[in-house]
């Protein structure tokens, strides 16, 4: 008989660690975030040096005090119009980004983004009947209704749409159900908004300018209507992080090691559909930042939710809010729409990380 | 006397409204090797994961003497470990990431491995001599490394019960002496409780205390190898023609060619 089962103890390989969070990825994703902060603070229009900036950044903190050299004026461009704007933006990033890997590993599906279960066609048509209805600013059936408003309702009702559309197997409802309902919800609301732009061609380019996206008219309000919706989706999505390395191995058996797969799986869903809809009232429809950062950071990273999950927030928060300075200066004093910045910067960007993901991993 | 390891009366299951099980009877021992075969459709796989308490029944199992719907799940992972037919291999992880998802029912829940579940996972690795592989990500194993490594996983539960489906069926005949010899001495060490499904009539009767052959969703023959592996209950139930010799450690099943095909075999393939 062979002898299969060491009867010594082998000598462990020193450098084997389980998986987690690196310390060294931990910093770089928090450098990135105070980078994009700094540079989404001093570019712009009227230039401001970064230095004087992170100091005026500094003088925020509770009991510090420093001369950073700006004027009032500069003072007030940083905290009243550019901080709130670079603020969002690392939300928005970091919820996208969130909620695309949790979507990846909830489906275990590499496509899925944040928009999978109908989020962005809610939204869409949501935001499309309020402008054709004549509803900005104004009133349908005699309530005052704002676009965001108009996005989160829409979104969270697709959303709703779609669960219980994938629900209605009973038993034989599983992951693929969802998305599958997730599509046709998507398909629906997509027709019905296309039928309405064409009734009312005049909106069209009002309808656009929301689809794709934007942080230009960001203030302090967005920033305090998105964090709570930001800190429920990372805590809830954050705790889960390990849950969906074992969710990775397939139902049945992470059944078979103690977990109720479907409770997490909806718990999770629930947290990060809540958060994209947050995400898409606040900025309307900012597509690849949901679905990139994620693979970028598990090429270069780790593919662990462990580490997927913390730094895709972190890295997409400071993508998108980099992105918005590009977004707002390259063809200044004109912007262009955010969501084709992150389009025509994250494919090259994809490419290099993919080029340098192989030169490391061989 | 203590309970049986598994005992089961009258299960039934239907898949999809297709009733798969018809009334199964089954009570293993504790510390037994009990093998289920069956032809194909048979509802071996099946019977497996409704001990394994991953499908809704009828009738009742229990693990120990207790229901198993009296486990709460995470109690039930700690005594019941199934090792899938053709379990997922996750992208990217590591042998030591996967091994350590076999402590999963010991960490709190949204908690995190321990100093503890760590030692023990390192202990199945240098157990089962993988500790060399450790770094080694999964999907970068051969066929025989990889069964090692879900066996690992499974052991990692600290389960006294391992439910196998089709633990050789993807490996060679050097592989399967291999996991199936593993698994006898995991066995005999540590007191173990074995129910596998197998297809390999032979392997299978080397090392089985007792075979039950499936036949239609229910129990068609129950008893020791040389009971069970015999030339009219297989050529009933697989409609095979077979030659059974006496082996040293059980009967050993020869697949002969028939004198004529025998009716209906179009119909089979």
């Amino acid at each position: 008989m062979r002898q299969v089962v060491a009867q010594r103890p082998s000598l462990r390989a020193a450098t084997a660690r389980p998986a987690g969070l690196r310390p060294g990825w931990l910093v770089a994703g928090l450098a990135a975030v105070l980078a994009a902060l700094v540079a989404g603070v001093s570019l712009g229009p009227v230039s401001l040096p970064p230095g004087s900036v992170a100091v005026e950044l500094l003088n925020l903190l509770p009991g510090v005090g420093l001369d950073s050299g700006l004027t009032e004026r500069e003072i007030a461009i940083v905290t009243e119009l550019r901080l709130p704007r670079a603020v969002l933006g690392l939300l928005v990033g970091g919820l996208l980004a969130l909620a695309g890997g949790a979507y990846q590993g909830v489906f275990r599906n590499p496509l899925a983004d944040p928009y999978l279960l109908g989020v962005a066609a809610g939204a869409g048509f949501a935001v499309t009947v309020v402008i054709t209805a004549g509803g900005v600013g104004g009133a349908i059936t005699g309530l005052p209704v704002t676009i965001p408003l108009a996005a989160f309702v829409g979104a969270i009702g697709a959303v709703t749409l779609t669960y219980l559309l994938g629900s209605a197997g009973g038993r034989s409802r599983s992951p693929a159900t969802l998305i599958l309902a997730g599509v046709a919800v998507s398909a629906f609301l997509s027709a019905g908004q296309t039928y309405l732009l064409q009734r009312n061609s005049d909106s069209i380019q009002q309808v656009y300018a929301w689809l794709l996206g934007r942080l230009a008219t960001a203030g302090w309000h967005d920033v305090w209507l998105v964090l709570p919706y930001f800190l429920l989706t990372a805590v809830v999505v954050l705790l889960h992080r390990r849950e969906l390395d074992v969710l990775s191995v397939g139902d049945d058996e992470a059944t078979s090691l103690g977990l109720h797969p479907q409770r997490s799986r909806y718990l999770l869903i629930a947290a990060a559909s809540l958060g994209t809809a947050a995400a898409v009232s606040a900025s309307g429809l900012i597509g690849f930042v949901g679905i990139i950062v994620p693979h970028a950071v598990r090429l270069l990273a780790g593919s662990s939710y462990r580490v997927i999950l913390p730094l895709s927030m972190l890295f997409g928060g400071a993508f998108l809010a980099l992105t918005d300075v590009v977004a707002r200066t390259v063809a200044a004093p004109e912007e262009i729409p955010i969501g084709v910045v992150t389009a025509l910067l994250g494919g090259p960007f994809f490419v290099l990380v993919l080029r340098s993901a192989r030169r490391v991993l061989g | 006397m203590s309970a049986p390891a598994v005992a089961v009366r009258d299960l039934r299951v239907r898949l999809a409204g297709v009733p798969i099980l018809t009334g199964v009877d089954l009570s293993v021992a504790a510390g037994e090797w009990v093998t289920v075969i069956g032809p194909n459709g048979a509802g071996k796989s099946t019977l497996l994961r409704a001990v394994g308490g991953l499908l809704p029944t009828a009738g009742a199992v229990s693990l120990f003497g207790t229901p198993i719907q009296q486990l709460r799940r995470r109690d039930r992972a700690r005594v019941v470990a199934t090792v899938a037919q053709s379990p997922v291999v996750p992208a990217g992880m590591s042998v030591l990431d996967y091994v350590l998802l076999g402590r999963t029912p010991y960490i709190a829940p949204l908690g995190r491995e321990s100093t503890a579940d760590l030692a023990a996972a390192h202990d199945v690795l240098d157990r089962l001599d993988l500790t060399g592989f450790q770094s080694r990500e999964l999907a970068t194993l051969s066929g025989g490394e990889r069964q090692r490594v879900f066996l690992a996983r499974a052991f990692a539960q600290g389960a006294t019960l391992l439910l196998l489906d089709e633990p050789t069926s993807a490996l060679d005949i050097g592989h399967q002496q291999d996991v199936l010899e593993l698994v006898d001495q995991l066995r005999r060490a540590h007191g173990l409780t074995v129910v596998a499904t197998m297809h390999d009539l032979s392997i299978a009767g080397e090392y089985a205390d007792r075979m039950v052959l499936l036949a239609d969703g229910h129990v068609a023959a129950v008893g020791t190898p040389r009971e069970v592996l015999t030339t009219e209950l297989l050529a009933r139930h697989y409609r095979a023609t077979v030659k059974v010799i006496d082996g040293e450690h059980g009967p050993l099943v020869v697949p002969v060619r028939p004198a004529s095909a025998p009716d209906g075999v179009l119909g089979r393939c």
